[in-house]
């Protein structure tokens, strides 16, 4: 396992957005995000591989291709594409996308679920961590919020665009059709809602604890504007979501429906509802981190 | 004992109506969140001048909540409005984690607080909200006695960064205190200074106080009458300088006895200055359909029920 040597492509850049990378280097950074999330959880023996690990690729493909964001955090985001987690429960993905995007050390990844660490269980916004502006955790509110940010964002002439990602899993929560029903009403169609359609929730399959049916044609009901992708395919996500950018400013909200495979990545988390929220032991650490190879890992 | 006049009854929640459309003149940043009871909240002004700044959310309160969180994000400043009971309980958890936990700058609104909400009944009537909102860090919470003081806690609400929780009422009550006062946050307003008995009320008994007040003088009982419209923080400084010297205390609120300022004057005098405390409240019961009068007699809210408490806690003095 390479400890520390620093590679300076994914860890000290500071203005992600302005250079197009190439997919080729995407891999690379999701290979080492997917490095990060492994070690993270293993070192508290807590959190939540199997998410995380299935939207590695989306929070790569958003925080290094697609989002016009600022690592010079400011809560407003003026000017800036906001992205909010809904899910909260995959803070490991998120935490180490901001890191390696620049909003905070990469080193502090490895005070992820400690004692007075700015990286709790869930996102917060109480310890001040960059890049977070709303806690999420009790799920079902980040859409809500993200109605609430983009309508901000049309008030203030701001014509950038909010994302806001949920697990399929919280889509049983009321709220969510709540928004659901109130964001094409309102006409707000500088939001892209991207659902991580991995099939799995805690106690089994979606499909067996409450099954969603057909999300299209629920969303189409309710006035979206729905696409359907590979979520785990780094050229149909990125294509997928810029598709999704064409569609907007036409008075609706827009839907992405992301199927993906829960611990992506990791052969033997992949697929499965049990490595919803357990953490691998030391052998499987390194099964896994020898599967999860970078030209030049720079792990923290 | 001091007299208060008034020219005229209002209701608290137009004070609220009227002070949102004022700060829709003078702050741009001030946005407004209705879940389908405009009328009743006293917003139509600020709808009909603001439409841009309205936002009609329907019957979707969880909604309301955190989308007014994320509107913060931009710096606008929410006004949500809806019943205190669907403003509280029926969000705690929106509230506690996109708005308190997350230090965001929304402003919860709430009418129709307590018995007097009258015939709708108890599903309707709550008496738990300040106790709820009391207990969540960073939460500002705020229940002004008069429609003055509702017009101008409102203001003052805008100017203050940080969630707070702003309750009021339906009914009509004497509306006594200044039009032109300055609304502090925190800070204890001193009405009728006296040396027998401290009375600390708030909300819509801030008046039954004054009522208590003089019957009390009428039976020789010198008190002293404090309004405390901001439940949390406590103005500590001002309620033990009160109760140490008048050696007894009352607290009067329309709010069950446990999580209200009755329980949050208990804790502070236990800490600091063990002190005869009772407190008038709803005891541990829900309300019931009936006129608001009726409630306030039948649940003990009355200007006899704080006469009573007083001679109660004199009698324990030492």
């Amino acid at each position: 396992m390479s400890q520390s040597s620093p590679a300076a492509h994914v860890q000290t850049e500071t203005q992600p957005a302005q250079r197009e990378r190439s997919i080729a280097e995407l891999k690379q950074i999701a290979s080492q995000v997917r490095r990060d999330i492994v070690r993270m959880v293993h070192a508290v023996n807590s959190g939540h591989p199997g998410g995380s690990l299935g939207c590695t690729d989306l929070l790569v493909a958003l925080y290094f291709r697609i989002m016009k964001h600022n690592p010079d955090f400011s809560m407003e985001g003026h000017d800036e594409d906001l992205f909010f987690l809904s899910n909260g429960h995959i803070s490991p993905v998120f935490y180490s996308v901001l890191a390696r995007s620049g909003y905070f050390p990469v080193s502090e990844l490895a005070t992820f679920r400690k004692l007075n660490s700015r990286l709790q269980g869930h996102p917060a916004t109480e310890e001040g961590l960059p890049g977070v502006r709303i806690a999420s955790g009790s799920l079902g509110q980040g859409l809500s919020v993200a109605v609430g940010a983009a309508q901000a964002k049309k008030l203030n002439k701001d014509d950038r665009t909010v994302y806001v990602l949920m697990g399929d899993g919280e889509l049983n929560e009321g709220q969510v059709w709540e928004a659901a029903l109130y964001a094409p009403h309102r006409q707000v169609d500088n939001l892209i809602a991207i659902v991580d359609r991995n099939g799995q929730q805690i106690d089994g399959s979606t499909k067996e604890i409450m099954n969603l049916g057909s999300l299209r044609a629920k969303f189409e009901a309710f006035g979206w504007l729905v696409l359907e992708t590979d979520g785990n395919d780094l050229e149909k996500l990125i294509a997928s979501l810029e598709e999704a950018r064409q569609l907007l400013g036409q008075g609706q909200p827009v839907m992405v429906l992301m199927d993906t495979q829960m611990g992506a990545g990791v052969d033997f988390m992949m697929g499965s509802h049990k490595w919803h929220g357990v953490a691998p032991n030391d052998e499987q650490l390194e099964k896994a981190l020898q599967q999860l190879l970078v030209e030049e890992a720079s792990d923290y | 004992m001091k007299e208060f006049p008034y020219s005229e009854s209002k209701d608290t929640r137009s004070g609220f109506g009227a002070g949102l459309h004022e700060l829709g003149k003078t702050n741009e940043n001030v946005v407004a969140l209705c879940a389908d009871l405009t009328g009743s909240l006293k917003m139509d002004a600020f709808k009909k001048d603001f439409p841009e700044r309205f936002f009609q959310v329907g019957i979707a309160e969880a909604n309301m909540m955190s989308m007014a969180a994320g509107m913060t994000i931009g710096g606008k400043i929410p006004f949500t409005g809806t019943f205190a009971n669907f403003s509280t309980g029926r969000v705690y958890d929106q509230i506690r984690q996109s708005i308190a936990y997350s230090g965001k700058n929304v402003k919860i609104c709430a009418s129709h607080a307590g018995v007097t909400l009258g015939e709708d009944g108890a599903t309707h009537q709550i008496l738990e909200d300040l106790g709820m909102m009391r207990m969540l860090p960073h939460m500002t919470v705020i229940n002004p006695c008069d429609f003055n003081q509702t017009k101008a806690a409102t203001i003052a609400i805008a100017e203050h960064e940080g969630p707070v929780y702003l309750r009021f009422g339906r009914p009509v009550v004497p509306n006594f205190t200044p039009a032109d006062q300055q609304f502090e946050i925190g800070k204890a307003v001193m009405l009728n200074e006296g040396a027998d008995v401290s009375i600390f009320a708030t909300g819509h008994l801030v008046w039954k106080a004054i009522l208590a007040g003089k019957l009390l003088a009428e039976k020789g009982i010198d008190a002293e009458i404090i309004n405390i419209h901001t439940i949390k923080p406590l103005d500590a400084a001002a309620i033990l300088q009160s109760a140490r010297k008048t050696r007894c205390v009352v607290s009067a609120e329309e709010h069950q006895m446990n999580g209200g300022l009755g329980d949050s004057i208990a804790q502070l005098l236990a800490r600091e200055e063990p002190l005869p405390l009772e407190m008038v409240a709803v005891n541990d019961s829900f309300g019931e359909s009936g006129t608001p009068d009726q409630l306030m007699e039948k649940y003990g809210l009355m200007e006899n029920d704080i006469v009573a408490a007083v001679e109660r806690v004199m009698a324990r003095k030492k």
